[in-house]
Order: C-alpha cells, then sequence, then structure tokens
C-alpha cells in the first residue's frame, strides 16, 4: 500500500475573472522511502496538490478528488480533529521562505517544544533532551547556546535547519518540502539538499520535494513528475527522465537549462511549444 | 578587444551602522577595494552570494549611491555624485534592470508612461516623438504595441522583465546593469530574456554588467567573469579561465556545490545511494 | 521636418482604447472585491440615497424646516396617537416638522464630512509625504507635533479650538479637521516609508526623476489605498463630531437644522417627546453605521491589490 495515493484531484479558485482550474486531474502516489520531486513552472499547480492534501487551502479553493488516502485513512472524510492529528505528526512540511516560517516573538527552543508538546506527551525534560537532540541531527552548531535564540539571530540556513527539525520532531512518516532552498545561496542550498536525503534515508519516510529547479531534482530525486499549467506532463524515474524525456514539454525544460546550451541562442520552451502544443 | 568602457579603481564602499544604548557604532564595509574593466560590447558577470557586496557595486555603478572612495569611470566621464552630482549626460550612459520585475514596475503607471518617463525627464522630445520611440521598444524587446496602454499587474514575470529592460534602453546607454535580471523567472522564460539580451547586444552594441549567483547562467553569457566573496574580489579573469582552473577556494566551493543536472551525476549518486 | 510617424492616426485610436479597456478592468476587478462584502453594497447604497436627499433636499421635504406651525407644538409620529399625517415624523417644541429638518440636516452633516475630509486629507497627506521622503530631523520634528496633538481627547482639543475661534459651523470644521489630521499623516507616512526603497521608485530616480515627482508622482498614487479608507472612515467620524460639537452648543447655530443641534434643541424635551431626540439620533447612527461599512469595503477592495502588486 502507497504511503499517499491520490487520485483525480482537481482543485479550482474563484477570482475576479471567474473560476480558476489550477489542477485539472493529477494522480499522485508516494510510497515510504522514495523522493518524489514535483517539478513545474509557476502556475504549473505544483504547490496546490500539497497544500490541497494538508488542507491548507484558503476558501475560495473547491477540492476534489476520487481518492485521497493516506496510510489507507481516506483525508477527505476526516474531521478537522482528526485532520490535525495526522498533519503535523505522520504528514509535515517545509516551506520557501525559512525565516517568515518562524514566529518571530518566541525561541527557537520554545517553538521546537511546542510542537513536541501539541504531538507528543514527553515531559518538559524529555522534551528539551529531544529537541537537542533534533537540533544537533540537522547540524546546528552548539545546539544548547542556540535553544534560546530567536529567528532573527540566525541566518536563512540556518532558520530552514530549524524548520527541518520542527517538521521531523514527530518522526513524520511523510515530509513535503515546498521549494526548500530557493530562498538560500547555492553553498546553502547544498547542505540543505544533502541534510533533507539524509534524514530521509535514515529514517525511511517518503520526501515530496516540490521545486522549480532541474539542478534540485537531479541531486535528490528518485521518481519525478513534471506539471504544466495544471496537468501532469510526464512521470518516470529520474534516471530515464533526464536520459530520454517523454514528453516535449520535459524535452524543452531541460533543453533550456544554460549548461545544456549548444548554439549561440538557447531553445525556449515556445519554440516546441509552437512545434507541437502541449497535450 | 577594444577600449575598456568601464574603469574602476579601488573602489571602496562603507556603511555607518548607527550605535545604540548597548552598542557602539561600527562601520560595515561592503566593498573592499575592486578594480576591473570592462571592454565595449563584452559582458562582465560579477557572482557571488549575497551579502558579498555585488549588488552595492551595482548600485554605484549606476548612481543610485556614491562611492566612499576610489574612481569610477564610464566611457571617458568620471563618476563620483557625491562631488559632482548627476548630469544628464551620465544618465544616459548607464541604465540598469532589477531583479524582481514585481517590484521594478510603478504598479500605477501603465506601461507607456514607464517608457517614457526617462525620455520626458532627460530630453525635450515631443509627446507624439515620445509615444513612437517607446513603441518602437515594445516591438524591440519582443511585446506588442497594444501593451502601450496596460497596466504591470497585466503582465506575466517574464513580460514585465522585457519592460523594464526596455525602460533601461529607452536613452540609448552605453552600459547596462543588469542586476540578478533572470533569477526570479522560470527557466522557460529565463532562456527567452537571456536571448534578448544577446540580441539586443549585438543590435545596440552595449556592455553588460551582469550580476548573478547563478553559475550556468553566468557560464552561458559572460566573456569575464569577477567573484566576489565578503566585499573583495577573489577571482577575476575570462570565462574560461574562471570555470576551468579556479584558483581561489571560496570558487572551488561555489561550483562544487552547483547542482548538477547531467545523466553522469545522477548515475552516480543513484550508484551511491544503491550501496 | 517631415517625419513621418510610424503609427498613423488609426493606430492611435486604438491605443487609445486600448488604454481605456486597461483602466476599465482595473475599476471592474475593483468593483468585484467590493461586491463581495454585501455590508459594504448595503452601505453605498444608504449613501447614495443619503446624498441624493441631501441634494433634493427642497423638492422632498414636505415642509420648510424653518416654518413653525403654531398649532401643532411637539405633535406626536403619525402612528402615535394625536399625531397627524402631515407631520410624518412629529415637529419639535417650535412646531418645526422633523422629517423636513432631517433632510435638509443631511446637507449640513454630508458637507461637514466633505470639507473636514478634504482639508485634513490634503493637509496629512503633504505633510506625511514630507516627513516619510526626508527623514531625518524634518520627520522627527513633525511627527513628535503629531504626537502631542493626538495626545489631546480629540473631542477635548476640538473644544479648545472652537473656544479660541469662536463657535460656528466653520470654525467647527477647521477644528475637526486639524484634530483628524495626524491620523492621515501618520498613516502616509507609514505608506511612504515602506514604498519610498521600492526598486520602481529607484528606477524612476536612475531615470532622473526630481525630489516632487518621486514624491507625488511616483510614491503618493501607490499610498493611497489606506487613505482612502482612512477617508472614509474620518468623514463619519467629522459628522459624529460635528454633531457632538453642535449638541454642546460650539457648533452650528439654532436654527441651522444640523442633526446635532437638533439634538442638543431637543434635550429638555427627551421624557415628554421622545420623538424629537430619537430621529436626529437614529439619522447619524444610520448615516455613520453606512460610511463605516463602506470603508470596510473598501479596505477589502483595495488591499488584496496591494499585496498582489
Amino acid at each position: 500500500m502507497p504511503l499517499l495515493e491520490i487520485r483525480n484531484l482537481k482543485v479550482e479558485f474563484d477570482t475576479a475573472k471567474g473560476p480558476f482550474k489550477a489542477l485539472d486531474g493529477i494522480d499522485y502516489t508516494v510510497d515510504a522511502g522514495e523522493v518524489l520531486a514535483i517539478v513545474g513552472e509557476s502556475g504549473s499547480g505544483k504547490s496546490v496538490a500539497m497544500l490541497a492534501t494538508m488542507g491548507l487551502l484558503p476558501d475560495s479553493a473547491t477540492i476534489t478528488a476520487d481518492k485521497m488516502e493516506f496510510e489507507g485513512r481516506d483525508l477527505r472524510t476526516l474531521s478537522a480533529k482528526e485532520r490535525r492529528k495526522v498533519i503535523g505528526k505522520d504528514i509535515s512540511m517545509i516551506f520557501q521562505e525559512p525565516i517568515a516560517s518562524l514566529n518571530p516573538c518566541f525561541t527557537v527552543g520554545f517553538q521546537l517544544g511546542e510542537t513536541l508538546k501539541v504531538h507528543t506527551d514527553l515531559n518538559g525534560r524529555q522534551r528539551k533532551e529531544r529537541v537537542l537532540e533534533l537540533l544537533r541531527a540537522v547540524g546546528i552548531p552548539d545546539p544548547e547556546g542556540r535553544l534560546g535564540a530567536f529567528p532573527h539571530q540566525m541566518s536563512g540556513g540556518q532558520c530552514q535547519r530549524v524548520m527541518i527539525a520542527m517538521a521531523i520532531a514527530c518522526q513524520p512518516k511523510l515530509l513535503i518540502a515546498d521549494e526548500p532552498t530557493t530562498a538560500l545561496d547555492v553553498t546553502i542550498q547544498k547542505q540543505i539538499l544533502d541534510l533533507l536525503v539524509k534524514l530521509q534515508q535514515d529514517s525511511g519516510m517518503g520526501l515530496i520535494m516540490i521545486t522549480h529547479d532541474m539542478g534540485v531534482v537531479a541531486e535528490t530525486a528518485d521518481r519525478v513528475i513534471v506539471q504544466y499549467k495544471g496537468r501532469k506532463m510526464e512521470e518516470a524515474d529520474v534516471l530515464s527522465l533526464f536520459e530520454n524525456p517523454q514528453h516535449s514539454y520535459t524535452r524543452a525544460l531541460l533543453s533550456a537549462l544554460p549548461e545544456n546550451a549548444t548554439g549561440d541562442r538557447l531553445p525556449t520552451v515556445s519554440d516546441y511549444a509552437e512545434a507541437g502544443g502541449f497535450q | 578587444m577594444s577600449e575598456p568602457i568601464l574603469k574602476v579603481r579601488d573602489l571602496y564602499r562603507t556603511y555607518d551602522i548607527a550605535g545604540g544604548l548597548f552598542r557602539k557604532a561600527t562601520t560595515l564595509t561592503a566593498v573592499k577595494g575592486v578594480s576591473f574593466d570592462v571592454e565595449r560590447g563584452s559582458t562582465l558577470a560579477v557572482v557571488g552570494e549575497s551579502g558579498c557586496g555585488k549588488s552595492t557595486l551595482a548600485r554605484m555603478l549606476t548612481m543610485i549611491d556614491a562611492q566612499s572612495s576610489g574612481t569610477i569611470e564610464i566611457d571617458g566621464l568620471p563618476i563620483d555624485i557625491s562631488k559632482t552630482g548627476i548630469s544628464k549626460d551620465m544618465r544616459q550612459k548607464v541604465q540598469i534592470v532589477f531583479q524582481n520585475p514585481y517590484g521594478s514596475l510603478n504598479p500605477r503607471q501603465k506601461i507607456g508612461d514607464v517608457l517614457e518617463e526617462p525620455l520626458l525627464l532627460n530630453t525635450d522630445m515631443g509627446a507624439a516623438e515620445r509615444r513612437d520611440m517607446a513603441l518602437e521598444m515594445l516591438q524591440k524587446v519582443g511585446l506588442q504595441p497594444e501593451h502601450y496602454g496596460r497596466y504591470p499587474h497585466m503582465f506575466s514575470g517574464g513580460q514585465r522583465q522585457r519592460i523594464a529592460i526596455a525602460r533601461a534602453i529607452m536613452m540609448k546607454p552605453k552600459l547596462l546593469v543588469l542586476d540578478e535580471p533572470v533569477s526570479a523567472l522560470d527557466l522557460s522564460v529565463q532562456a527567452q530574456i537571456l536571448n534578448l539580451l544577446a540580441d539586443l547586444q549585438d543590435e545596440m552594441g552595449l556592455t553588460y554588467v551582469f550580476i548573478s549567483h547563478d553559475l550556468s547562467v553566468v557560464r552561458y553569457i559572460a566573456d569575464k567573469v569577477m567573484v566576489m566573496y565578503f566585499g573583495e574580489v577573489v577571482e577575476y579573469g575570462t570565462r574560461d579561465e574562471v570555470f576551468d582552473n579556479p584558483q581561489h577556494d571560496y570558487t572551488k566551493t561555489l561550483f562544487a556545490a552547483t547542482p548538477r543536472a547531467d545523466v553522469e551525476s545522477i548515475r552516480k549518486r543513484l550508484a551511491a545511494k544503491a550501496a | 521636418m517631415t517625419k513621418t510617424s510610424p503609427v498613423d492616426t488609426a493606430a492611435v485610436e486604438t491605443l487609445k482604447s486600448e488604454s481605456r479597456n486597461a483602466t476599465r478592468a482595473m475599476l471592474a476587478e475593483f468593483w468585484y472585491y467590493f461586491s463581495q462584502n454585501k455590508g459594504a453594497v448595503i452601505g453605498l447604497v444608504i449613501f447614495v440615497l443619503l446624498v441624493l436627499m441631501a441634494v433634493f433636499a427642497p423638492l422632498i421635504a414636505p415642509h420648510d424646516p424653518d416654518f413653525q406651525y403654531r398649532d401643532s407644538f411637539l405633535a406626536p409620529p403619525f402612528w402615535e396617537e394625536g399625531g397627524k399625517a402631515a407631520f410624518l415624523l412629529g415637529t419639535d417644541a417650535v412646531g418645526r416638522d422633523i422629517l423636513s429638518r432631517l433632510i435638509f440636516g443631511a446637507r449640513f452633516s454630508l458637507f461637514i464630512g466633505l470639507v473636514v475630509v478634504t482639508i485634513a486629507l490634503t493637509g496629512g497627506i503633504v505633510i506625511g509625504l514630507v516627513a516619510g521622503y526626508m527623514r531625518g530631523a524634518v520627520d522627527t520634528l513633525i511627527m513628535r507635533v503629531m504626537d502631542i496633538i493626538l495626545s489631546f481627547p480629540s473631542l477635548l482639543l476640538a473644544l479648545v479650538l472652537v473656544a479660541i475661534l469662536g463657535p460656528g459651523l466653520t470654525n467647527a470644521m477647521i477644528a475637526i479637521a486639524i484634530v483628524l489630521q495626524p491620523h492621515f499623516v501618520r498613516l502616509t507616512r507609514a505608506a511612504v516609508l515602506s514604498e519610498r526603497n521600492r526598486d520602481y521608485v529607484v528606477a524612476a530616480r536612475v531615470a532622473g526623476a526630481g525630489h516632487l515627482r518621486l514624491m507625488f508622482k511616483t510614491i503618493l498614487p501607490n499610498c493611497l489605498a489606506p487613505l482612502i479608507v482612512q477617508a472614509t472612515l474620518s468623514f463619519s467620524n467629522a459628522i459624529l463630531d460635528a454633531a457632538a460639537l453642535g449638541f454642546l452648543g460650539m457648533g452650528a447655530q439654532p436654527p441651522t437644522p444640523e442633526w446635532g443641534t437638533m439634538l442638543a434643541e431637543a434635550r429638555e424635551f427627551i421624557l415628554r417627546a421622545w420623538w424629537v431626540v430619537t430621529f436626529p439620533g437614529l439619522a447619524i447612527l444610520i448615516t455613520v453605521l453606512a460610511i463605516n461599512l463602506v470603508g470596510d469595503g473598501l479596505r477589502d477592495a483595495l488591499d488584496p491589490k496591494l499585496k498582489r502588486s
């Protein structure tokens, strides 16, 4: 049984210009111990699917799916209270802006402790132990000293490490990372990606990487879903995607990478769109 | 190669950080003794991570901020705005394109007015002449004449960046400073903008100072590369010199950290994972 | 020089119509978000009715607001015992028709609101722009003065100002405008501070825009949204304050049919004739409520726009 299974997911937003289809019937499955990358450009709906799963979309969104199961439990029929139990404990998420994702009013140690308080029944001393252990696991130097630090006293990379610590605090079975390194410098990006992959391999959780960066996909994923304008263009394991892309959109994306440039000009996606169009 | 159009010698920029009740006032040096030349019609890429001083450098080159010491010379014209102020002449030499196309266009200004503003302020062209030129520029950057009367929020990120580029070249500058012009854009749009920049360079003989953190883009577009680290230049040379044989440790770290999207490295990674 | 323009007149026409379409699309989007808020639409309808009532007061009002009907002092509304159909909402202590006075009173209230907001808004925008744009000592000086004005209870300060200037509607309006001004100054300054370092302002500077152009043409239009909301809310505040001043005898003087003044005149009849106080009070309540609802709707319609751009 897959960890997360979604069939025919559709999401529509109400806007001033009428309903907008963000997702048009996409299937997702993630197994335990697998890294799935969802790739797409802005407007492809790559974040919407996971936000819908987490129940984090605004009220203006209409979500329908034929099937939406996490470990065999139907997420669609869960009450708000039951959903909260699953989300945050078994599924957790990290976001693009690490500094904005942490509450600026509280210390890092307090925020991590709060997460544990809500989802576990550890006592105060055990919680502190666990917080230190987590900070150590995500590679924060001098964790004891960092407990009392506020988010603004740390760099973006360190904040993202804390976010990751918070996300794995309850040993989730599925971690969703939404553009986790987009706001970070290249050298920090490398460290964060390595950390995520290491944590994933150590714990055997499922990991969904949502990204627009083909480099990040190549460095982390086992399996890849390529999305464009709310539809799935291609789904393949990472090696065959890069080696032998089936869909013309994937080919267009890969050839638009400057490092793959062959001639004077970069081929653009619209060159391909004009040639055949994407179905 | 032709003569340098931009000469920068021993450029410094310091910021005073005001002291508080419990803190002493300090100074922060954002750019420490930078010197370089850029030849007419070529592209210099400035690479570095956030806080390395590359944006401060861009602001000094485009006369937004004054330098603390050192000299800048653009097309034979010395630039030191704290002493001489900015003349219309100086403004016609250099223009800038910003990183974020969503922030760099006034949301309450129609595209036509955006494009005509530099002409209105610096030349004595008539309204019809300005409009003709704005329409010509729209076409040049790949937009339609009917976009002239629209507001910025009706455009996508890539189109907005085209508009920002059109505004920058309205005055026919010699030097264009591009501050991360493609890093906020999608991959496919990024390719279009890079192509556009290359076309404009050929057509108008522009010289670019291209600021970026993305090494793959730099490798594609640059003639010369300058790597900055904490305000200092740690590596400066032609593209091939820098990419094939980096000297400084930081440059090497930077190259090692850049994700690789080729089949070989994926295979290697999967093999390492399976083992 | 006979340079032929690449765009002929027909093309210029299409350009102009494109430009008009863009403006229209902006307005349509604004209306969509505004109309999502039902309360705001109701408020707007009431407000429009009030304006129409004020404009056509001589046509609508059944009686002259100042004419005293000697045979019917304190006549109750028509549905009460002893009420007359001629005086729908009854008459006051000197026999004037309350409905007619209320209808004419709407003119004064809306006029007060308009004048006060215009004065406060203009002054507030200029001072706030200067403070936010210049920063430094100018900013500190202006803001401390505004803090001092804000530290007084607003009605008390207005009373003091009226006492200095002398009672009367004009002076009351000036006093209220001065009291309301600091809110606009602060709001403008805050908006300017957040806008002045945005890239588009820097871009305009690089293009060669001077200080005045940057302040009024580049920055100000982007600061208007919160100011419009504050202006509507201040509109109702002004009406309320003017009514309070009128009630205290410091605003419009009798026999002006201003709502606050009407309340003040009726003070001694509160127990005997409830209608002389209830209806002016209700008129104030409904007007202020309607305008505040519109203000909320404007906030909904303008705020997301700011976030999007």
